[in-house]
Formats: C-alpha cells, sequence, structure tokens
C-alpha cells in the first residue's frame, strides 16, 4: 500500500479529537465514556440530590436542621468516639503491624489474617457480637460491671465499634512502609551512639510518620460514617448515645427528607475534608521519598 | 559472656511483652467477637440453629443477599475493568480526580449511601412520581437494595486494578498492537491474564462487602420480610425480637462467608505476593 | 587506634561466611578489604562495626576487647552503600544526630553542634545544602552526607561498606579522590569494603583480599599485584591471561607455551601472564595478531596462540603497528601455582 492510498484512508485525522491521543492502545474514547457514564449514574447524580434536597431549605430551615441540639449532641459524639477510636487504634496498630512485621511467634498467619476480619465480616454481626461481649452482662462486661465500668450502651460502646471498624486501615496502611524499612537506617543510627529507645522514638516512628496520619485519618473517616457495628452497641440515647448516621434514619422514617439530606450534607462536607487531609498527607510524604 | 544483640533485634521482653500486648487487643477486639457469634448460635444446641437458619423468612433472606450480590459483583468488575483500562493504560487530564471520584464512595457513610437513593427513587424524589406512575418500585424492593449495595462497593475493583495495571505498564498491550491485535483481543488474551489475582482479590472483597452491607441496604429495603430483608438486615430483626439463638445463627453464616473470604484471601496473597491489598475497605 | 582482628570466625546457617580470620590495622591507615560477592569482606566489616557479633575470635580496639559490644557503644563511624539516610530528616539533622542524641554532659551545646555540621559539610564541599532533605540530592551528594554524618561523631575508625557501589562511574572517581583527602585531613583509621580492584590499588595503604571467608593476602597495593600469593589474588587482583597446563620438574607447558615454575611441585598447575609482560622478541612463543585496538597510550592487542589460546597483550603505543600477522613473544614475567 502506499503512503497516498493509506493518507486517503484516514480522512478523520482531519477532526481533531477530545483528548489529544497519547496512547498507541485502542478503546480510550469508550472505556472511558462507560466509566464516566456509570460514575455519574451510580454516584455522582445520587449524591448531588443531597445536596439540592438540602437547598430545599432556606438557610435558618438548613441551620435548625443540621445544628440543632440533638444534631450537635449526635456530631459531638460520633467525631468523640470517632477520635478515640482512631487513636486507640493509632497505638494498638502500630504495636500489632510492629509483632507482624518484626517478631516470629506461632499463630503469626492466622493472626496476620484476622486483621482483616472487619473489612470481611458484615458490621451488623460485629455489631451484635460485640454487644454481647461488652453488655452490662456479658462475658466481659461482668467482669467491668463490679468495677463501675460501662462499656455498652453508652458512648464508650461506640468507641469500642469504631475501634473494632477502624483497626485494619491503621495496620494495613503502616505496614508496607515499616516492611520497607530498610535495616541500614536502624544500623547507622546505632553505630552513631544512639540507644534503641531514641532509635525507635527518632528514626523509626517519624519515618511511619505519614504512613500513620493516612491510616489514622482512614480510620477516623469510616468511624464517622460508620452504622451497622455501632447501633447494636450504642443504646441509642437521644444526646447521650446517638450517632449521626441514625438521626439521619430516624429523621428519614419521620419523612423529614430536607432534615436528613441536611445532617447528610454535614457528614459530607466532614468526609470530603477528611479525603482532602488525606491526599494532603500522601502528596506531603511523597517528598521524602 | 554475654551475647550482644544485633542493633534492629528486640531483647526478649521486650517482644514477649509487645506480643502479649497485642493478643490481649486483639482478643479483646476481633477474636472474642468471632467466637461469641458461633457460641450464641450454639446455646441452645446444633438443631436451634440449624431451624433458625432453615426458616422460610432466613431462606429467603440468603436468596436476596446471593442475588443482590450476584447482580453487584459482575456489575462492578465489569465497571473496574473499564475504568481500569481507560485510567492505567492511557493518559489524559483530570486522571488523579477521576481515580478520587471512583474511591469517593469509601468516604461516604452508608446511611447517606442509602438516602442518596430515597432521594432519587423515593416517593418524594425526583423519578418518584414518575415510578409510581408506571408501577415501578425501587425504594422498599429489590432494585433499590442492588443499588445501594452496588453504590457502597463500587470501587473495590477498580482500586485494586488500576494500581496494578499501572505497575504493568503499556509495553505489552503496544507488542500485542503492534502485531496486529485488535484492542479487545489484546484487553483478553494480554491485560486480563496479567490481572486475573487482583480482579479476584477485588472480587473476593467486592463480594464480602455486598453480601454483608448493613446501613445502605437498611435505609432503602423497608425490613419486609421474606421480600426485601438481606441476611444482615434479618439478624437485626431477630436479635431485636430477642430471638437471640436465630440471631447468632444467621450471623454465625455470615461470620463463615467472613472466614472464606479471609482464607481465600491470605492464599491468594501467600501465592501471588504481587496482589497486595492496597487498603481495601 | 589499631584494630586487631584475632581467629574471627563466623557462619550464617551452614555456610562460613568467616573462617579464622587474623588482621592487624595500625593506626591512621586507610585499608581496603577487596574480594568478589561472598568472600566475607562485608561481614568482617560489620563485625569490627558491631553490626555482626563473631561466633569465635576478638575484635580488639586499641588492645581492648569489644567483640561483643554494642554498636553505640564503639563509637565507629560506618557509611552504608544506599547511603542510609534519615529521609525525614534535613542534611544538617542527618550530620548532626549523633550529637544529638547523646545525653548529659556528653552532649555538646547547640552552638557547637551547629559548628560542627558547618565545618563538615564544608570539609566534603557541600557548604550552604544543610537545609535540604536527602531526596533533593544526588547520589554522589547524599554519600557524602553519610561520610559527613560518620565523621560528626569524630569516630575512633571509620568503615565504609561499597561506599561507591550505587554511584555512577564518573561520581565515584571524583568520590574516591574526596574519601582519600578527607582521609589525609582527618587522620582517622579507614577501612572500606569494595569488589572493585581498581579502587581499592588506588585508594588503599594497605589492601586485604578476601575469598570464601578467609584473607588470601594482605599488603600494599603494589606487592599484591606484582607479588600475588596466591592463583586466586593473581586472577583477582589486575589483568592477567590465564593458562591451565601442569608443571613438571619446575618447568611448566601448555600448549606452545612454556613458563620457567621453580619450587612449584609436580602436577597439574595454573599460570598468569600480565598483558603488559608478553613482549615482541627474536625467540620466543609464536602468535597471530587478529586485531590491534589502540586506545590512550596503550595498545590492546588480541592475538591467538599455535593452538589456539587466545591471549591478550598490552603494548605502548609507539610498538602499535609492530603487531601485525605472525609475531614471536616472549615472556617478561609470569606467576605459577599448583592447582
Amino acid at each position: 500500500m502506499t503512503a497516498d492510498s493509506l493518507a486517503a484512508q484516514r480522512p478523520a485525522a482531519a477532526r481533531r479529537p477530545l483528548f489529544r491521543r497519547r496512547s498507541a492502545i485502542p478503546g480510550f474514547g469508550l472505556t472511558l465514556g462507560v466509566t464516566l457514564s456509570i460514575l455519574s449514574l451510580v454516584v455522582l447524580i445520587p449524591l448531588s440530590a443531597v445536596a439540592l434536597k438540602a437547598a430545599e431549605l432556606s438557610p435558618s430551615e438548613f441551620v435548625a436542621a443540621a445544628f440543632s441540639e440533638r444534631a450537635l449532641a449526635a456530631y459531638r459524639l460520633t467525631f468523640g468516639a470517632a477520635l478515640v477510636a482512631a487513636i486507640a487504634n493509632g497505638v494498638f496498630g502500630v504495636l500489632t503491624t510492629w509483632a507482624l512485621v518484626r517478631y516470629e511467634f506461632p499463630g503469626k498467619t492466622i493472626i496476620n489474617a484476622l486483621v482483616d476480619l472487619p473489612f470481611a465480616l458484615p458490621t451488623a454481626v460485629a455489631g451484635i457480637a460485640l454487644a454481647t461481649l461488652y453488655a452490662p452482662n456479658g462475658w466481659i462486661g461482668q467482669f467491668l460491671t463490679p468495677l463501675g465500668i460501662k462499656a455498652a450502651y453508652n458512648p464508650a460502646g461506640v468507641t469500642i465499634a469504631l475501634i473494632f471498624i477502624g483497626l485494619p486501615f491503621v495496620v494495613r496502611t503502616i505496614e508496607p512502609v515499616m516492611r520497607d524499612l530498610s535495616a541500614d537506617v536502624e544500623e547507622a543510627s546505632a553505630s552513631l551512639g544512639a540507644g534503641r529507645l531514641q532509635t525507635i522514638w527518632r528514626v523509626i516512628l517519624p519515618a511511619l510518620g505519614p504512613a500513620w496520619l493516612t491510616g489514622f485519618a482512614m480510620a477516623f473517616a469510616r468511624g464517622v460514617g460508620e452504622y451497622g457495628s455501632v447501633i447494636f452497641i450504642a443504646g441509642n440515647m437521644p444526646y447521650k448515645s446517638e450517632i449521626a448516621p441514625l438521626l439521619i434514619i430516624i429523621q428519614l422514617e419521620q419523612f423529614q427528607y430536607a432534615q436528613a439530606a441536611s445532617i447528610a450534607v454535614v457528614m459530607l462536607v466532614v468526609s470530603f475534608l477528611m479525603l482532602f487531609v488525606i491526599n494532603a498527607i500522601q502528596a506531603f510524604s511523597r517528598r521524602f521519598v | 559472656m554475654a551475647r550482644a544483640r544485633h542493633p534492629t533485634e528486640d531483647p526478649t521482653w521486650v517482644k514477649a511483652l509487645v506480643i502479649g500486648v497485642v493478643m490481649v487487643f486483639l482478643a479483646l477486639v476481633l477474636i472474642l467477637p468471632l467466637v461469641a457469634v458461633f457460641a450464641e448460635a450454639l446455646r441452645k444446641g446444633v438443631p436451634a440453629a440449624v431451624e433458625a437458619v432453615l426458616h422460610e423468612d432466613a431462606l429467603a433472606a440468603v436468596k436476596l443477599t446471593l442475588l443482590t450480590a450476584a447482580i453487584a459483583v459482575p456489575f462492578n468488575a465489569i465497571f473496574g475493568l473499564c475504568a481500569s483500562w481507560a485510567v492505567a493504560k492511557h493518559d489524559f487530564p483530570g486522571k488523579a480526580f477521576l481515580i478520587t471520584l471512583i474511591d469517593l464512595p469509601f468516604s461516604v457513610s452508608p446511611v447517606v449511601a442509602g438516602l442518596i437513593y430515597v432521594l432519587v427513587f423515593g416517593m418524594q424524589g425526583w423519578l418518584g412520581e414518575w415510578l409510581l406512575d408506571n408501577d415501578l418500585k425501587v425504594i422498599f424492593a429489590v432494585p433499590g437494595i442492588v443499588l445501594a449495595t452496588v453504590f457502597v462497593t463500587f470501587p473495590f475493583v477498580a482500586r485494586e486494578l488500576i494500581p496494578l495495571m499501572q505497575e504493568q505498564g503499556t509495553s505489552e498491550e503496544e507488542a500485542a498492537i503492534s502485531m496486529g491485535a485488535s484492542g479487545l483481543y489484546t484487553f483478553w488474551r494480554v491485560t486480563t491474564p496479567n490481572v486475573r489475582w487482583g480482579l479476584l482479590y477485588g472480587v473476593l472483597l467486592c463480594n464480602a462487602r455486598a453480601m454483608g452491607e448493613f446501613g445502605a441496604v437498611s435505609v432503602v429495603s423497608g425490613h419486609i420480610r421474606g421480600l426485601t430483608n438481606t441476611m444482615p438486615l434479618h439478624v437485626e430483626i431477630l436479635y431485636n425480637e430477642y430471638d437471640f439463638v436465630g440471631a447468632f445463627a444467621v450471623a454465625a453464616l455470615l461470620c463463615l462467608l467472613a472466614i472464606v473470604t479471609l482464607v481465600l484471601k491470605t492464599a491468594l496473597e501467600v501465592a501471588q505476593p504481587a496482589v497486595r491489598g492496597r487498603g481495601g475497605h | 587506634m589499631t584494630i586487631s582482628i584475632r581467629s574471627v570466625q563466623k557462619q550464617f546457617g551452614r555456610y562460613p561466611a568467616l573462617n579464622n580470620v587474623d588482621l592487624e590495622i595500625a593506626d591512621g591507615e586507610l585499608l581496603a578489604l577487596l574480594g568478589p560477592s561472598g568472600s566475607g569482606k562485608t561481614t568482617l566489616l560489620r563485625a569490627i562495626a558491631g553490626l555482626e557479633f563473631p561466633d569465635a575470635g576478638q575484635v580488639l580496639f586499641h588492645d581492648k576487647d569489644v567483640t561483643y559490644a554494642s554498636a553505640a557503644a564503639r563509637r565507629v563511624g560506618f557509611v552504608f552503600q544506599q547511603y542510609a539516610l534519615f529521609k525525614h530528616m534535613t542534611v544538617a539533622k542527618n550530620i548532626a544526630f549523633g550529637l544529638d542524641v547523646r545525653k548529659g554532659k556528653d552532649k555538646p551545646p547547640k552552638a557547637e553542634i551547629a559548628k560542627r555540621v558547618d565545618e563538615l559539610l564544608k570539609l566534603v564541599e557541600l557548604d550552604g545544602l544543610g537545609g535540604r532533605y536527602p531526596s533533593q540530592l544526588s547520589g554522589g551528594q547524599r554519600q557524602r552526607v553519610a561520610l559527613s554524618r560518620a565523621l560528626a561523631v569524630q569516630p575512633s575508625v571509620l568503615l565504609l561498606d561499597e561506599p561507591f557501589g550505587a554511584l555512577d562511574a564518573t561520581v565515584r572517581k571524583s568520590l574516591r579522590k574526596e574519601l582519600r583527602r578527607v582521609h589525609d585531613a582527618t587522620g582517622v583509621t579507614t577501612i572500606f569494603v569494595t569488589h572493585d580492584q581498581e579502587e581499592a590499588l588506588e585508594l588503599a595503604d594497605r589492601v586485604a583480599i578476601l575469598n570464601k571467608g578467609k584473607i588470601e593476602q594482605i599488603g600494599s597495593p603494589r606487592e599484591v599485584h606484582d607479588n600475588p600469593a596466591s592463583a586466586f589474588v593473581c586472577g583477582f587482583v589486575g589483568e592477567s591471561n590465564r593458562f591451565e597446563g601442569k608443571v613438571v620438574g619446575g618447568r611448566f607447558t601448555a600448549g606452545p607455551l612454556a613458563l620457567p615454575a621453580p619450587g612449584v611441585a609436580d602436577g597439574a598447575a595454573v599460570a598468569f601472564v600480565r598483558p603488559h609482560d608478553f613482549v615482541l622478541a627474536g625467540e620466543g612463543v609464536e602468535a597471530r595478531v587478529e586485531r590491534v585496538n589502540a586506545q590512550g597510550a596503550l595498545a590492546r592487542v588480541d592475538a591467538v596462540l599455535a593452538d589456539g589460546t587466545r591471549i591478550e597483550i598490552a603494548a605502548s603505543r609507539a610498538d602499535a603497528d609492530r603487531f601485525n600477522g605472525a609475531v614471536t613473544l616472549a615472556i617478561g614475567k609470569s606467576h605459577v601455582y599448583a592447582a
């Protein structure tokens, strides 16, 4: 085939595509089109419904719905419990990862797999199991009651459920970084005269810092939205142990759609903020690599 | 003579302490809950548990859960393949933003995920009247449950495949295409085999979440026994009716699903180290 | 500081990494540990640093037994092949680390640490880069930071594990000279590990050649090059043509080649001839020239002996034209070892 006949076969070349073609691999337009369509239909358009529904309210109505006393109490509990749970996971998650990466012990493979249980176990199952354990007459609760500790049907119960939900986020985010931490760096620290604690405090933990923060933020974000595992152990007392997602459901059951949407808007804004924070941490940590 | 320790090795007592603390923590948070489910299910013996699982309503819930997963998982797998082909094998402006949008459902509370479909398809929703006129039902019916499930499991396969395909680059595809293979042929014969374990991994986690989703489904289901009750919802109803053996028996079934998922996932990670969890949800 | 290694042994599983090694290192010396990978050179260096502990034997610093002392207690400066810089700290913080972690009255005041960091940055010609992060530096710059970090604690001995291994050829050469300069300026006893014989011969006062966990020879670069103690050293250090043959009555023969082998027992043997030890002569061994490659001051000649053995000859440029067709070669110097 001559060059002329080749050119003649390509009249479309004159038309400029929307995106300049940068890859020899075909199917870009089709797959991107399908991706964007599904994304819009399943995720983006329905999500916008929340904002539009909330916008039906006047500003003062919105504030009354989204920031009522009851809603504020629910946010305090939701964000507070998620924060405490994320901190607990931040501590125990590092220890768990350290044991899994650095030590050999019997049953390690099983423990390693179990860490992902919260990813695999339906949240409702986790909820009823935790409620059974930590209820005042439950397996563990019965030992706490004489000590005057109440670990279920109150904010403590919410926190326990969120610790369960958040653990794998912290462990699985730190783990690859801890694994890649080269022995060289610790040896360099030791040969420069640093004691073991100094090495851990000044060299290892700072190196884990960005991953730790990411895991912490992910655990927190997930905890804020969590519903299934919490409601069974929370007690769900208005103003006391009622989480924000439950409040949305209560508003829905009373056909207060706009009010439900208002609370959802507040939660979405927080979710997007967390997403932004997580991306910022990761962008920041790439500076050091 | 005191044996010196290598500088990266911790003393035995530190190891023992860390492992001890970790074990107690994991026992309280992960292991005991798992044990409790089975213990409570079998509290009145095996027959009572089996009877609860074989109850008509329980079986209907199992069927609905399987049906939901059978629609949601393949849908998200196909979406994941499609999205990862577009994102990982091509360059275009706004790519990072698109990946963030695909990941978005992970950041949304399941309850909000359910709410958005109520706002679109519910009686008061955008399409409410039209659906009513045409005698279609989405909310408080199976389509709503499937939609909510698709939403919460939306990113699973895509986020597994995108980094995997990016790591593999485009040279194999370019080689195939330069030898005259069509795009579709290249996709099926070159790309897909290279990512099949990652695909399986994503499908596995997607399926676990699809079968176990509670919050989102709870909002759109209406809890109609025998019709719109999935297994997790059925657990809730039985639990709230103080039928603990029944609730935990169905929960035990879901636990088995979780355990099978974890075993397969671990086996996959051991056999295919290239496939790692990428902070799955 | 003098360092003595006495009968040190170390096994990794069933594989002996160090097999009864003895070594004396003089104060202020620059010593190279040279050997192929798996020869035990890095293990020996790490045993001196306190990053590895021998199964048997002793490591003495100035006659003091430090065999099982911790790395932190030894005050050695260690430089790693992959730099091992602390990524989250600036260059200045990296260099100051060894002083920062000291406690109580051992810890110098802040101003003094800052001054020391500045001096060291100047010493390795990185002044002004103290505020950068390691990720913002080139490989060569990173290794200089690692070097000054190791020097900051005023180590009794400076240990370097393949310090130039991760760098490209040009940077390697300049950093080599830099290490020699830093060594001469500080006078610190220095031991470095390398598998690159050119590097070892160019840089070190003495070279210890290791093979299979044993020291084969130790001596000045010239000594190990000109008088190799074993076939291994002869093959590993410098270029050479290797011939396999046999010795009968103090004479080595391999094909058309015959070499004197005084004191070598009868039987199978190997002989080595350096490329520049083949010289054109009236009589000797016949060879056919295949290719002459004139580069720099030398001409490299590929030739074939009558039995087909290939040899490589290094000649001066002036002689390059005379290597043409059939030539007769005399052998200036050869080394023969029983196989």
